[in-house]
């Protein structure tokens, strides 16, 4: 489903991402943990393409992101081809990014009747159905602000699966919530996973990735430093900088 | 120390500043209204031409111009705010160019700038469309239009480029993620969202627009300052017409503010209060 080769990102001086490379199946659930500032949400960002890669390369479905190759060189894809590249791909963001002049069923809505093109009927009896699987579908008509955080996730997340994605990307979903908001997001997530979903998270909440993730991958500094089963990564670490997170986290 | 005072009955604090101020306008204005009322004015030619047919053809014509210089400004505003924060340095600088510019030339020397305009360009050719001489073209309206539209547009492209910024990076990230043109982003999300930074200095300018249009006058549109002026050059009731003038500009941009008032709602949706 993903497959990173060698992945650079740089802003100005900075070395943001130093050679990632890793590959996701499909139907499998990535969690990536790390330090602050080790590249997680930067890498992220760039299978979403919301920033470009400088160097390397990453794969969707089999398709290049951001570039197509032509008589030996790589050329960049316009700004359509990039949206349509995107749209198969789901993203949560830390801070949520709900749309906040609009209602949440306005929210899940937006998606498929511009960029898919769905009528609004098929948009708004799907939207109300996603609102239910996330446990909202009271809220439907309520506007973002007078949400709490995990509401405002969760129809996040709904928004997220209504253009029908193959792969869905979180980007530290619950860091910006309080605590007894983490585990109704959380919840989420984890039905997600249950039915198939291709997931890449990148988290702080360690207990979901060793309960729901196939592959764990430990980032520092711009580099992948571990990978393996969550067992493998976060109960047997076979490097100092793994141990070092751990114990400091846990 | 004493709890007995906890439930006693409580009076509020007496604002005597106030009753004085009060007394001090109302004495003021008083003042003002008697001795106009005994000066060299008589107020029966001020009802007299307040619906003379000149005048409310003037009162139109100043709305109408004020709306539709106000159309092209936002118009041209939200375009060249679009073009300044472009990632194309081409229409970065076009923006750059016409803001420098209309802002930086007073609007009456503007207006007679587009109303001259046939001095320098006898005849307006666009081949197979329009070819015509341009001082049939250059009406005192469509003149007026362009040289107060234009000017306003350099104006809006700022206000609307401060709207613009406001709205959380977040919000065309989220747009993009599912899948949205960066023509879909400006248009459903962050553009609704920066009216809401937007309106509230739109609408001061449009209440300026109402009151530039008596620049107009100067190129001989017939706005209602300058229908005036033609009665008062005939009958020489200066005074008593400035006064008709003045009566109906409050008239049109009171109704603007409350206007303002119903618009502004209407972009707040969402908003916590």
């Amino acid at each position: 489903m993903i497959k990173a080769v060698d992945v650079h990102k740089r802003f100005g001086a900075h070395h943001v991402l130093k050679g990632i490379s890793l590959e996701v199946a499909a139907g499998e659930v990535l969690c990536v943990i790390g330090p602050s500032g080790s590249g997680k949400s930067t890498f992220l960002r760039c299978v979403n393409q919301l920033e470009t890669i400088d160097e390397g390369a990453a794969w969707v479905d089999g398709e290049l992101l951001g570039w197509t190759e032509r008589d030996g060189k790589l050329h960049q894809l316009s700004d359509a081809q990039i949206a349509r590249q995107r749209r198969p791909i789901g993203m949560v963001f830390q801070r949520f990014n709900l749309f906040p002049h609009m209602t949440a069923l306005e929210n899940v809505v937006e998606g498929p009747i511009r960029v898919l093109r769905e009528s609004r009927d098929t948009a708004r009896t799907r939207a109300l159905e996603l609102l239910e699987r996330v446990g909202l579908k009271d809220k439907a008509g309520a506007y973002p602000s007078t949400l709490s955080g995990g509401q405002q996730q969760r129809v996040a997340i709904a928004r997220a699966l209504a253009m029908r994605p193959r792969l869905m990307l979180f980007d530290e979903p619950t860091s910006a919530l309080d605590p007894e908001l983490v585990g109704e997001v959380l919840a989420v997530m984890r039905d997600l996973a249950a039915s198939g979903m291709t997931m890449v998270v990148v988290t702080h909440e360690l207990g979901f990735a060793k309960e729901v993730a196939n592959q764990v991958v430990f980032m520092d500094d711009g580099r992948v430093i571990e990978t393996g089963s969550p067992d493998q990564v976060l109960v047997n670490p076979t490097h100092e900088r793994t141990k070092t997170f751990l114990s400091a986290v846990l | 120390m004493s709890t007995d005072v906890a439930h006693l009955p409580r009076v509020a604090r007496k604002h005597y500043g106030r009753y004085v101020a009060a007394i001090l306008v109302v004495a003021a204005l008083v003042a003002i209204v008697v001795s106009f009322a005994g000066g060299q004015i008589e107020w029966s030619v001020v009802g007299q031409y307040l619906t003379a047919e000149a005048i409310l053809t003037g009162v139109v014509n100043t709305i109408v111009m004020a709306v539709l210089a106000m159309i092209v400004g936002v118009a041209l505003g939200v375009l060249f705010a679009v073009m300044r924060m472009s990632q194309n340095p081409v229409t970065r600088a076009v923006s750059a160019l016409y803001t420098w510019i209309f802002r930086g030339t007073p609007q009456l020397l503007q207006l007679f700038l587009w109303f001259n305009l046939a001095l320098v360009f006898p005849y307006f050719v666009i081949p197979g469309i329009v070819e015509a001489r341009t001082v049939d073209l250059m009406t005192p309206f469509v003149a007026a239009l362009l040289g107060l539209g234009i000017c306003q547009g350099a104006y809006t492209s700022e206000v609307v480029r401060g709207g613009i910024l406001s709205v959380d990076q977040g919000q065309t990230e989220a747009a993009q993620a599912i899948g949205m043109t960066r023509f879909q982003t400006m248009r459903r999300i962050v553009l609704p969202q920066a009216m809401r930074v937007i309106l509230p200095p739109i609408g001061n300018e449009f209440i300026s627009m109402v009151k530039l249009t008596s620049l107009a006058s100067a190129i001989q549109y017939q706005e209602v300052l300058h229908s005036a002026q033609n009665i008062y050059y005939a009958n020489n009731r200066v005074m008593e017409l400035l006064f008709v003038a003045t009566f109906w500009y409050l008239i049109v941009v009171t109704i603007l503010s409350l206007g303002q008032l119903v618009v502004e709602r209407r972009f707040s949706r969402g908003v916590r209060k």
